[in-house]
C-alpha cells in the first residue's frame, strides 16, 4: 500500500487472500481498481465493511445500523455499541482530522467473536496529550491515554465538562475481562494487551497502570501519524455488562483516589 | 417544582452522542437547576449509554452547582447498566470536588 498526503493506492501484486480486503472495502476506500472478480458475500451476520464516520450523527446512525448486521444478543450488542461509541467519539473529538474515523467490524463464527478496528489520520495520541501532560515518547503518551482519569483536555481531576479520561481505560478493561486482545498504535508506538489465558479460571484483575497488565509494547515502529485501535469481543466470554461496569468502576475509583492522595501534603515532623 | 426531561425524545436507544448530551445539559439541565427545580432525567426507552455521554450530561452541573445538583438531580427508569455508569460518574466527580 502506498500512502500519500492526498491519496492512497494499493500497489503491486496482492495475493488471492486480498479478496477479503476488497470485500471489506479497502480498494474502494483507496480508490484503487480491484484486481479481484468475486461474488460478493452477504454482509448480514458476518461483517460490516469499511465505513467512514465524520460526524456524531453519522456515528449514531452507524451504531444503530451495525447491530442488526452482526446478529448479536442484547448483552453482546450493548458491549459492541459501547466499544464503538467510545472509540469513534474519541476520533471525532480528539483526532482533529477532517477525514473522520475509519471503522470496520467482522464476526468470526468459529471463535464466536467480533473484531472491531477503528483508525484515523489525525494528530495522534502524543500531540493530543502534549498540551497538558508532555509525554516524552509515543509509548508514554499511549500509557497515559490508557490510565484512568487522564484526558488531553485538562490536568484537572474529574476532567472537563465533556471529558473525563475514562474511555480507553474502559475499553481496555472490557477486553481484559473478556480475555481478548486490545491493540493501540499511534506515532511510532504500539501497545498490545495480551489475552488473559482461558485456563486460568479466576477472573482477570484490572489495573489502573497499563504497564501492570500483561502486554507487549514498542516505541520504534514506522511512524503512523494517526491512531489505530483494534479490539476483539468474545461473545462467549462476555459477562453481564453490568458486572463489567461494576469491576471497572471500582478500579477507576481507586485510581482517582490514589492519584488525589499523591497530591496531599505530608505532615512535617521535627 | 419538578422538571422532567424525557431523554428518549432527544437520544437514540443507545445514548452515545455527546453533542446531544451537551445540548440537553446547557439548554435544559443547568437552567432548571439554577432556577431551583428538581430535575428528573427520564431514561425510559433507553437501553444503554456510554460513560462519556453520562459525563457530558451531568459532570458540569455537579462541578459547578455541587450539592444543588447532587440533591436535585433524579434519575428515572434507568436500567442497571445506566445506573452503574451514573454512579461511577457521581463518585469520581465528588472525589474531584474537594
Amino acid at each position: 500500500m502506498k500512502v500519500g498526503k492526498e491519496n492512497t493506492a494499493i500497489v503491486g501484486n496482492v495475493p488471492d487472500t486480498g479478496r477479503y480486503l476488497d470485500r471489506m472495502g479497502l480498494y474502494d476506500l483507496s480508490k484503487t481498481a480491484s484486481p479481484f472478480v468475486c461474488h460478493q458475500k452477504e454482509e448480514a451476520g458476518r461483517f460490516v465493511p469499511i465505513k467512514v464516520i465524520k460526524t456524531s450523527n453519522d456515528q449514531s446512525r452507524f451504531i444503530t445500523d451495525i447491530i442488526p448486521l452482526l446478529h448479536l444478543s442484547e448483552n453482546n450488542a450493548t458491549v459492541v455499541k459501547y466499544v464503538i461509541g467510545e472509540l469513534v467519539r474519541n476520533v471525532l473529538e480528539h483526532a482533529h482530522t477532517s477525514n473522520g474515523a475509519v471503522v470496520v467490524a467482522q464476526y468470526f463464527k468459529k471463535t464466536n467473536r467480533v473484531s472491531v478496528g477503528i483508525c484515523d489520520t489525525g494528530i495522534g495520541i502524543w500531540k493530543s496529550l502534549n498540551t497538558h501532560w508532555h509525554p516524552k515518547t509515543d509509548i508514554d503518551a499511549i500509557n497515559l491515554a490508557l490510565t484512568p482519569g487522564i484526558t488531553g483536555t485538562t490536568r484537572r481531576e474529574g476532567g472537563t465538562s465533556e471529558n473525563a479520561g475514562a474511555g480507553l481505560f474502559f475499553i481496555k478493561s472490557i477486553a481484559k475481562i473478556t480475555r481478548n486482545y486490545f491493540v493501540i498504535f499511534s506515532g511510532s508506538a504500539e501497545y498490545t494487551l495480551l489475552k488473559y489465558p482461558k485456563r486460568v479460571k479466576k477472573a482477570p484483575r484490572l489495573y489502573a497502570d497499563p504497564n501492570r497488565d500483561p502486554h507487549r509494547s514498542t516505541n520504534d515502529l514506522p511512524c503512523f501519524q494517526g491512531t489505530l485501535v483494534a479490539v476483539d469481543i468474545s461473545l462467549d466470554e462476555t459477562p453481564e455488562f453490568n458486572d463489567l461496569l461494576v469491576s471497572i468502576g471500582k478500579v477507576y475509583d481507586d485510581a482517582i483516589r490514589e492519584r488525589k492522595r499523591k497530591k496531599y501534603k505530608e505532615p512535617r515532623f521535627v | 417544582m419538578k422538571k422532567i426531561i424525557k431523554l428518549s425524545h432527544m437520544v437514540n436507544d443507545f445514548a452515545e452522542n455527546k453533542d446531544v448530551a451537551k445540548k440537553i445539559r446547557i439548554e435544559k439541565i443547568m437552567p432548571a437547576l439554577t432556577e431551583g427545580h428538581e430535575v428528573v432525567l427520564d431514561f425510559g426507552g433507553i437501553s444503554g449509554a456510554t460513560q462519556s455521554f453520562i459525563h457530558a450530561l451531568i459532570s458540569d452541573p455537579i462541578r459547578k452547582l455541587k450539592n444543588v445538583a447532587l440533591d436535585r438531580l433524579v434519575f428515572k427508569n434507568a436500567n442497571d447498566d445506566i445506573r452503574e455508569i451514573i454512579s461511577i460518574v457521581y463518585r469520581y466527580m465528588q472525589e474531584s470536588l474537594d
